[in-house]
């Protein structure tokens, strides 16, 4: 599954739609601590984290992660988006907490 | 920002104290002390310190060979991420002369391998002392990180960075009612420096004479 054919199932608020859109997602991944993600997150993944932060773009840029999933009902502050529109970083929000956003993804992915 | 900028900024704005708190480094506190000496400014020798938890906490200290033993004993527990300075920025070393001499290659913003409750029997032990930073925000402080003040705390200065808000933290967590709270301009770049909006009364204008005013509430 793609990040866009993720975006066109609808299931999470789309807070900021990349560049790299056609990208292969590969994993969901969950970790709230940008010190573990930052050597941890897997290439490719749907990372789903309540760290809504400037510096949690900043991370995803090193890890290259296809997206990122803000769970919780979580929503960035204007610098926080406007850094994910400067940097192309596709940023998505759900209401659900993060075992649940990352299941969602999980069923995608092996539907 | 260089030593010597922030130093004549401070000169303009007739500061009389003034701290370096670099993100888990004290690397530029040598030229820091020596370009304020030379405005006539107190300099303290500082790191804000990025704990296990990633939880934000400045390190004040009384001498600059203290605060370089504390930068190796930190530096030594980074987790070592290689920085790319085109995602996080460039972490330059300047010298006396506010001329860059290198770069720090791991980067700073990373946590270090150090637990907040380490953090006051370590600090102390450099003879400095630890005050949580910018508590009220959302993310990298210790009310948001950890949920609460640990109970067995023992640190006496925190810093908040809406004044405004500091009724409502002393309500949600009595333990502040011990503290002194203090509020800084936490300048991450040159126009951020207050103007001398901010006062502490010390018994004299030196460091050890500041870090006790700070820790007393």
């Amino acid at each position: 599954m793609t990040v866009r054919e993720l975006l066109e199932k609808n299931i999470f608020k789309l807070v900021n739609e990349g560049e790299n859109t056609g990208r292969e997602i590969s994993v969901p991944y969950c970790c709230d601590l940008l010190s573990i993600a930052m050597g941890k997150a897997p290439s490719g993944a749907a990372w789903v984290t309540v760290m809504a932060n400037i510096n949690t773009l900043a991370v995803a840029a090193l890890t290259e992660v296809a997206c990122i999933i803000l769970a919780e009902g979580v929503l960035p502050d204007e610098q926080t988006v406007n850094k994910a529109k400067e940097q192309g970083i596709t940023l998505l929000a759900a209401e659900e907490p993060v075992f649940e956003t990352s299941l969602q993804v999980y069923n995608l992915l092996n539907a | 920002m260089t030593p010597g900028n922030i130093a004549g900024m401070a000169a303009v704005k007739e500061l009389d104290v003034i701290a370096l708190t670099d993100h888990n480094t004290c690397k530029n506190c040598p030229p820091f002390l020596k370009q304020a000496n030379d405005f006539g400014i107190l300099a303290i020798p500082g790191m804000e310190l990025c704990t296990r938890e990633e939880v934000h906490v400045l390190c004040l200290f009384e001498e600059l060979e203290a605060a370089m033993e504390f930068d190796k004993y930190v530096y030594s527990h980074l987790f070592k991420v290689k920085n790319k300075a085109e995602i996080f920025g460039e972490q330059l070393l300047v010298n006396e002369e506010d001329e860059v001499y290198g770069e720090e290659e791991y980067l700073l913003l990373n946590a270090a391998d150090i637990g907040f409750d380490e953090v006051y029997d370590l600090v102390k032990g450099y003879n400095g002392i630890m005050i949580p930073a910018h508590i009220d925000k959302s993310a990298n402080s210790l009310i948001a990180n950890l949920g609460f003040i640990p109970p067995d705390s023992r640190f006496t200065c925190v810093e908040v960075k809406e004044e405004g808000r500091t009724k409502e933290l002393k309500e949600k967590h009595p333990y502040l009612n011990q503290c002194r709270i203090i509020y800084d301009s936490d300048a991450h770049y040159l126009e951020h420096i207050n103007e001398p909006v901010h006062f502490l009364q010390a018994a004299e204008r030196n460091r050890r004479e500041v870090l006790k005013a700070l820790i007393t509430p």
